[in-house]
């Protein structure tokens, strides 16, 4: 008789294992989703951005519709470090999913301190989000130019002990340069990537959808652009890519392991479907059952040379 | 064809429900009901229908024609009935998202999620009961009229329109024993000026406990003076734009008045249910 395999689901990012590749992306996940199903059965639990203090946010309207996406504005509201470590942190120290902390400051500084301040025993990893497109005028962040990038990864590199991700942005010009720049600082991981930068007017009254104006785009529109930038930053770099930016279906988690990245986050598919990433671990498991895979390994990174025949 | 309503499957917590659940429903109908108003009534699994008056579903509506509106779109409970397994929904026509609701026909599989929010509470010492409302935010406090009637309260419905034959909700809050007033633009009799004295004479009578209102800043600022005047508490169902209607995203903040403090409030998630004296 021949041994039966079984489907190993777990994706390594650096010295973790997750026990699947499957966890949200910050500022689309919360407790309230907990209403709808296990959060357990997530390979991690990524947590919006946090800021040192206390912030309100921008004015509303947050968000608006686009075709295939929306666009947000929210402006991380936060309720500082205080409340995150006695009320939140007892909370999702409950789970056995690890846990990812979302991080962002105005100047590097803050930022350190903060990275600082939220190594806390329960926190598995630091997300820093030097990509938030809401937070600084005009769209404006250190993921932007590989100075700034390299400068604030440093700091926080110093900050802490736990494995630390930079979340890039599709917002610069540079992205190859922006991703060996948080490499060569000490990042152990390059989430990419946060929302594209846009806007959206209302004809009738002339006025901005958006309450602040400018705002990020995200959903299955920009995803084209995150597959890219996976693959460019997969390709430049050793550290591992968690791929982030309109993941909503099997078929796109497949394509963002393809072209290189270990583990992806989604994001805005659970506005439209909150039971999204349960079912993707789901068909993931199926899918990799029905063609006799055993590990992502077998997908990771195996994208094949273009087709330079005839169409069919 | 598979027409049984079902819920998507998930893996949920061991012994906790889930408080709501996205599901698969089909559409019975979903035909005018004035000029402006179409009434959806859906064919739902029993696993969504405990709900509230007050909360809502988030809809994921078809794409009309040429238009491709992309979040879930907030809609308050209109009617339910667990038994009958039936979910309903009475909306106004005005963008992409209820134009693709328009485009729903019979037997349609349509996607929900829900319910969702805190609903409207009818407390002990609330024995009369008087609901303000306009337009649409009548639609929001119909299923009021059948809580009030099960738990033996008497129900005053005072309903705002543009015009007379605008009005929403009459027949259904009148087939509960509720006493229905109308009041309309045409007549000026739906000012905030001409309604003071019709709800300070009932004050006066001692019949009302509690106010219920939706729809209408001026009825708001209306039922907020004569609540603090009177001493008479109430609460109000609001709206804003909405991303996730789960709590995750905080799009849908308004601003409230608690304590001498301006606080920010999630509406899909603490609400959309508000204690009236907090509303701003």
């Amino acid at each position: 008789m021949r041994d039966l395999q079984t489907v190993d689901l777990s994706a390594r990012v650096g010295a973790l294992t997750f026990k699947n590749p499957i966890m949200p992306a910050s500022g689309t996940f919360s407790e309230d989703l907990a209403d709808v199903f296990d959060l357990d059965v997530l390979g991690a639990h990524v947590l919006k951005t946090i800021m040192h203090g206390t912030r309100t946010g921008n004015p509303t309207p947050r968000v608006c519709d686009m075709q295939a996406g929306m666009i947000n504005a929210i402006g991380i509201p936060s309720k500082g470090i205080d409340y995150f470590r006695d009320e939140m942190l007892p909370y999702w120290a409950a789970f056995n999913a690890p846990l990812v902390v979302s991080i962002s400051a105005h100047s590097v500084d803050e930022f350190a301190q903060l990275c600082s301040e939220v190594s806390l025993p329960g926190v598995t990893a630091i997300e820093a989000n030097i990509s938030c497109p809401n937070i600084e005028a005009d769209g404006n962040a250190f993921a932007m130019r590989p100075d700034t990038t390299h400068e604030v990864v440093t700091r926080l590199r110093a900050a802490t002990d736990l494995p630390l991700w930079a979340k890039l942005t599709p917002n610069t010009g540079e992205p190859v340069e922006v991703a060996r720049a948080a490499q060569d600082a000490g990042a152990d991981a390059l989430v990419v990537a946060n929302t594209m930068l846009g806007m959206s007017i209302d004809i009738d009254t002339r006025r901005p959808r958006l309450g602040n104006v400018m705002g990020g785009m995200s959903g299955p529109a920009v995803k084209p652009i995150a597959l890219r930038m996976t693959y460019q930053c997969a390709r430049a770099c050793d550290i591992p890519v968690i791929g982030c930016g309109g993941i909503s279906t099997l078929e796109d988690v497949l394509e963002f392991l393809i072209a290189g990245a270990s583990a992806v986050q989604v994001g805005t598919a659970t506005f439209q479907s909150p039971t999204v990433m349960a079912r993707l671990i789901t068909e993931l498991e199926d899918w990799m059952t029905s063609r006799g895979l055993i590990s992502l390994d077998q997908i990771i990174n195996t994208l094949e040379a273009p087709n330079a025949g005839v169409f069919k | 064809m598979n027409h049984i309503p079902t819920t998507v499957s998930v893996p949920v917590p061991q012994g906790l429900r889930p408080r709501c659940a996205e599901a698969t429903c089909f559409v019975r109908s979903n035909t005018p009901v004035n000029g402006e108003y179409r009434l959806l009534t859906l064919d739902a699994p029993e696993a969504i229908l405990d709900c509230q008056p007050g909360q809502f579903f988030q809809l994921l509506c078809p794409q009309p024609d040429g238009e491709h509106p992309f979040l879930r779109r907030p809609m308050s409970i209109y009617g339910y009935d667990k038994a009958e397994g039936r979910l309903e929904f009475l909306y106004k026509v005005t963008g992409a998202g209820t134009r693709g609701l328009a485009t729903l026909r019979a037997g349609d599989a349509f996607n929900v999620l829900g319910p969702l929010g805190q609903g409207f509470s009818m407390q002990d010492d609330w024995q009369n009961l008087m609901l303000v409302a306009r337009g649409v935010g009548l639609a929001t406090l119909a299923p009021l009229a059948r809580m009030a009637r099960e738990k033996g309260r008497k129900l005053t419905a005072i309903c705002s329109a543009r015009s007379p034959e605008l009005t929403m909700s009459v027949d259904l809050f009148e087939s509960y024993g509720a006493e229905v007033i109308i009041v309309h633009d045409k007549d000026g009799s739906s000012t905030p000026e001409a309604l003071r004295p019709l709800i300070e004479a009932r004050i006066a009578k001692g019949d009302v406990d509690a106010f219920y209102t939706c729809g209408s800043s001026r009825l708001l600022r209306l039922l907020q003076d004569l609540g603090e005047t009177h001493g008479i508490p109430g609460e109000i169902a609001m709206e804003q734009q909405m991303a996730c209607g789960l709590g995750m995203c905080q799009a849908c903040v308004r601003s409230f008045r608690v304590g001498g403090r301006v606080i920010q409030r999630r509406v899909c998630r603490e609400g959309p249910v508000f204690p009236i004296s907090e509303a701003m």
